[in-house]
């Protein structure tokens, strides 16, 4: 079996928890005074990433080079993929370096599926957000990061999100850290709902294992935790909604609807924020307010997923039931 | 971890019982106080799994010896050991020292079996990403012999001659529901790293 | 020219028939004929049909020989038992001008292999701004009578009119592509579920239906013919059932991929499965199927649209759109219509020959098999079993999303007025 993450849906609950538990004890090492382990010597970890994402991509250079993997970073600007290589040619390129894993980013929605299942390369590929489609480190430090707060860094250990209650708002249309966390937080047994205007919502939602609001009034007194996507004032041009003054009225989180939450419940937002449009400064910089944190977990998660597919002959998550193409 | 299974129905003979791993480790933590003159900057740390239940088991000999508590922690090597690219990934345990730390200190490492000396190998690089002590120890319920690296116990329950066709298996009331150390054969592939 | 007797096929699926070429035409059919002179073809168990005609095939040449030219296009066409074949018009140059039209049209003659009916643009350089010259078109030595900016849709609810009106005059049809430009922005596959999922962008059913509601209302408003290019959802079934209860002038066509495929293939992100308009969803699939059987979808054509190898190998964003079909669409009708007994083999020759000539208005092709008419005609072996092979493919192109599928029935031969093409399943 190959060993990749590429998808959310691909990981069964008993890995997400052993990525979890993994995660919690590559916290740990941070703390310590010599922050590397020497688990990934003689691995070399490829960041391949056509999109700009400085954030994701130093956290998982971060994450590799504790591990003490070699780490290659392929940034599409300034490279031959900008100059008409496919992504075919790149990937063989890194093949014949002999990557060990490549990290993707890409703008195209299925391209770590196409580079995991294309026979173009051998090594693991983990997806680092793939156009709309999925972001699942983003969502599984999200899940780490409730964990943490909702049910304890050590007494989380073992255990999965099972009846909380999270909260989704924003630009859910165009955003692959919703549709990852949807399905991961579904797996570790969370209920979620997802609040949006619907001309943000997706056509099909309805088959996603969640429910949809189009009030956010209505479900902050029922939400352990509140996560605020970013909204890209350009969908303003694109008619999804008529001005950001309304849209901040309706959807974005100030502290008096801060308020309306269970004194428990967290305000989580995957970065960047745009502050005065889904969030205010007062709430992000409120001490419910997760954002650092989660950047910090960001590299624990890494480090264990990038562990458990590279630390050893195979992966230890059951892993990509890489679905198969109908009568090949 | 312990890598070895027994898998066969009836070879499985027990050389330490209950009553005997009890009357070592007394003997263990007396060695102990003696060596380190007093013991009292000696810190345990246990090598997951059994090998923390055994330094727990210890520092509370100890604290009976000598009046006073030990710190006692776990010391985690999977990320640390030389077969990693021998099995599949593995699940990681609890790296836990105790908050006086262990600069300085005298940590004796305590694990179930001593084998190949592999994993003590390990746990002294991860040793050393955490801290320096003033020296290091190593206490063993068992050691059964077939070194492949130049590491000694300081000290030891039981020395068992074995051959490579045999395993040595630890059982403890905490993970096993009993206290036992048996002797089998082993019949499937050669798995043992240690 | 010799004499070639087919013995004991069915044709349109009857009762075992010899059928006697003579020249360029059928000069007998009947039992017991006497095969004196004449090269027999054993064919019993066979099914004999008039050469099929496609209303839909990207030939690609000019402009990307490296996909596809007139002679690779019209060898694949012959495989696949077609004897016609019309060649759309989003070359390079587009075939908005008397002079491409023409030269596709003589490279089809040079061909041999299947005849090339050019079809010409609507509007210059598919732009959807101004008319191209369509009458120059039609007097040219191609003949058009088929006009489409296939590829785009004539969007502007004016030029479309204007374009239903204008080839009144000759008796032409503009073929449609449906597609709302706007509704289709960054469209990479059907929007439903599985988009949701997969996170690619979706391509609406109303996108297509709401210019086929526009499109039929125009030709019922003139008083024109408006034929549907590649419907592919149950509400466009819908409108056009409900034009044609009018008794509107209103044709329509489906491919043989939108009878079969559905989008959950997408899931693979394999870009052999891009196409447009999208694969769509199971229940559009059989809503496709019974308005075929029905009538309502009067024809199938191909879309046959050959692409390069890297244009597909690669991630679905950047992959061209389209499937090459000439070579598996009568195996693809035979499993999914005849297989499945919604029409027998009459039917098939109705909807992928009879219908399409009359609908392009085609001369010599779509007629019946018998005594007088000109010997195109196709040899179909319907017990026939195997998989899908793109190697062995006569087409320039290997998009072919059936690759190692198993599909049912083999055209063995093909004759292009009374000349076989394609003899025992090989060209000739």
């Amino acid at each position: 079996m190959k060993r990749h993450l590429i998808s959310a849906a691909d990981l069964t609950r008993d890995d997400a928890v052993l990525i979890l538990d993994t995660a919690e004890e590559m916290a740990r090492v941070a703390d310590r005074p010599i922050k590397k382990l020497p688990t990934l010597r003689g691995r070399t970890v490829v960041n391949l990433f056509f999109e700009d994402s400085t954030r994701t991509r130093i956290s998982f250079e971060a994450a590799a080079k504790r591990l003490s993997a070699d780490v290659i970073n392929f940034s599409a600007k300034g490279s031959s993929v900008s100059k008409g290589e496919s992504l075919k040619d790149t990937a063989l390129t890194l093949e014949a370096m002999g990557a060990d894993a490549v990290v993707i980013r890409h703008g195209a929605s299925g391209a770590p599926y196409r580079l995991a299942t294309s026979g173009w390369i051998d090594g693991a590929v983990v997806n680092a957000g793939d156009g709309t489609h999925e972001h699942p480190t983003q969502a599984l430090l999200d899940a780490f990061t409730m964990r943490r707060r909702l049910v304890g860094a050590d007494s989380g250990l073992g255990r999965d999100l099972e009846g909380r209650r999270i909260t989704i708002v924003g630009d859910i249309l165009h955003s692959r850290v919703a549709r990852s966390n949807v399905h991961l937080l579904t797996t570790l047994g969370a209920h979620v709902t997802l609040v949006a205007p619907p001309t943000l919502v997706p056509v099909g939602v309805e088959k996603w294992p969640c429910n949809v609001s189009y009030s956010l009034d209505n479900v902050l007194a029922k939400s352990d935790a509140v996560m605020m996507l970013r909204v890209q004032r350009e969908r303003m041009n694109a008619a999804y909604f008529p001005t950001e003054r309304e849209y901040s009225r309706r959807y974005g989180l100030d502290g008096e609807r801060m308020a309306k939450m269970p004194e428990h419940a967290i305000v989580m937002h995957p970065g960047p924020m745009v502050r005065g449009m889904e969030i205010t400064a007062e709430v992000a910089d409120s001490d419910r307010c997760t954002v650092v944190e989660q950047v910090a977990n960001g590299v624990s998660i890494r480090m264990a997923v990038l562990y458990l597919l590279l630390g050893g002959s195979d992966t230890a998550l059951s892993a990509a039931p890489a679905r198969t193409e109908e009568n090949k | 971890m312990d890598a070895q299974h027994d898998h066969t129905g009836n070879a499985a003979r027990p050389v330490l019982e209950a009553p005997d791993i009890a009357r070592v480790l007394t003997r263990i933590a007396h060695e102990i106080v003696e060596r380190a003159k007093g013991a009292d900057d000696v810190v345990l740390l246990g090598i997951p799994t059994r090998g923390v239940f055994l330094a727990r088991r210890l520092a509370e000999k100890l604290q009976e010896i000598t009046g006073r508590k030990t710190p006692v922690g776990s010391l985690d090597i999977t990320m640390y050991r030389d077969d990693l690219r021998m099995r599949p990934a593995r699940a990681l345990a609890r790296t836990d020292i105790p908050g006086e730390g262990i600069e300085g200190s005298l940590v004796v490492l305590v694990d179930d079996v001593l084998f190949s000396g592999r994993t003590i190998r390990a746990a002294l690089d991860a040793l050393g990403d955490i801290g320096r002590p003033r020296a290091v120890q190593l206490a063993v319920l068992v050691d059964r012999g077939h070194r492949e690296l130049p590491i000694r116990a300081d000290y030891v329950g039981k020395n068992l001659p074995t051959s490579l066709r045999e395993t040595v298996k630890v059982q403890l009331a905490e993970e096993d529901g009993r206290d036992a150390v048996l002797l089998g054969v082993k019949q499937a592939t050669p798995t043992d790293a240690r | 020219m010799s004499k070639i007797l087919i013995r004991g096929a069915r044709i349109l699926g009857g009762e075992p028939r010899d059928v006697l070429i003579d020249g360029e035409t059928v000069a007998e059919v009947g039992t017991g004929l006497d095969a004196a002179g004449a090269t027999v073809i054993e064919a019993e168990g066979q099914i004999l049909l008039p050469g099929l005609v496609d209303l839909h095939t990207h030939l690609r040449e000019p402009g990307r020989e490296d996909s596809e030219t007139v002679l690779t296009g019209t060898r694949a066409a012959a495989v696949g038992g077609f004897t016609a074949v019309h060649a759309m018009a989003n070359t390079f140059p587009v075939a908005d001008t008397a002079g491409v039209v023409e030269q596709v049209w003589r490279l089809g003659k040079e061909s041999g292999y299947c005849d090339v009916q050019p079809v010409g643009a609507v509007t210059v350089g598919l732009e959807g701004k101004q008319l191209a010259e369509l009458g120059a078109m039609h007097d040219s030595a191609a003949g058009v009578k088929v006009f489409s900016d296939d590829g785009k849709c004539v969007d502007d609810a004016v030029i479309m009119r204007r374009a239903l009106e204008y080839v009144k005059a000759f008796d032409g049809v503009v073929a449609q592509h449906a597609q709302e430009p706007r509704l289709t922005e960054g469209a990479q596959m059907n929007e439903g579920i599985v988009s949701a999922e997969l996170g690619l962008g979706g391509w609406p059913a109303v996108a297509e239906e709401s210019i086929i509601a526009r499109d039929v209302l125009l030709a019922a408003h003139v008083d024109s013919r408006v034929h549907i290019c590649h419907l592919s959802t149950a509400g466009s079934v819908e409108i056009v059932r409900w034009a044609k209860s009018k008794g509107w002038n209103v044709t329509a066509e489906v491919t043989p991929h939108h009878l079969l495929l559905t989008d959950e293939l997408v899931r693979t992100y394999n870009p052999v499965y891009k196409v447009n308009p999208p694969l769509r969803t199971e229940a559009d699939v059989l809503a496709l199927r019974e308005a075929l059987a029905d009538g309502t979808i009067d024809c199938v054509a191909t879309d046959h649209a050959p692409h390069p190898h890297e244009d597909k190998d690669c991630e679905w964003a950047a992959a061209a759109m389209g499937m090459v079909g000439l070579e598996t669409a009568l195996s693809v009708v035979q499993q999914t219509m005849v297989d499945t007994g919604l029409i027998d083999w009459a039917g098939v020759a109705d909807r992928m020959s009879f219908r399409p000539a009359a609908i392009g208005r085609l001369e010599g092709h779509g007629r019946p098999v018998s005594a007088g008419e000109p010997a195109n005609l196709t040899l179909v072996d319907p017990a026939y079993r195997g998989a899908v092979d793109p190697a062995g493919f006569a087409s320039r192109s290997r998009n072919t999303p059936y690759q190692g599928r198993e599909l049912p029935g083999r055209v063995t031969h093909t004759f292009l007025r009374g000349r076989a093409t394609v003899v025992d399943g090989k060209l000739a």
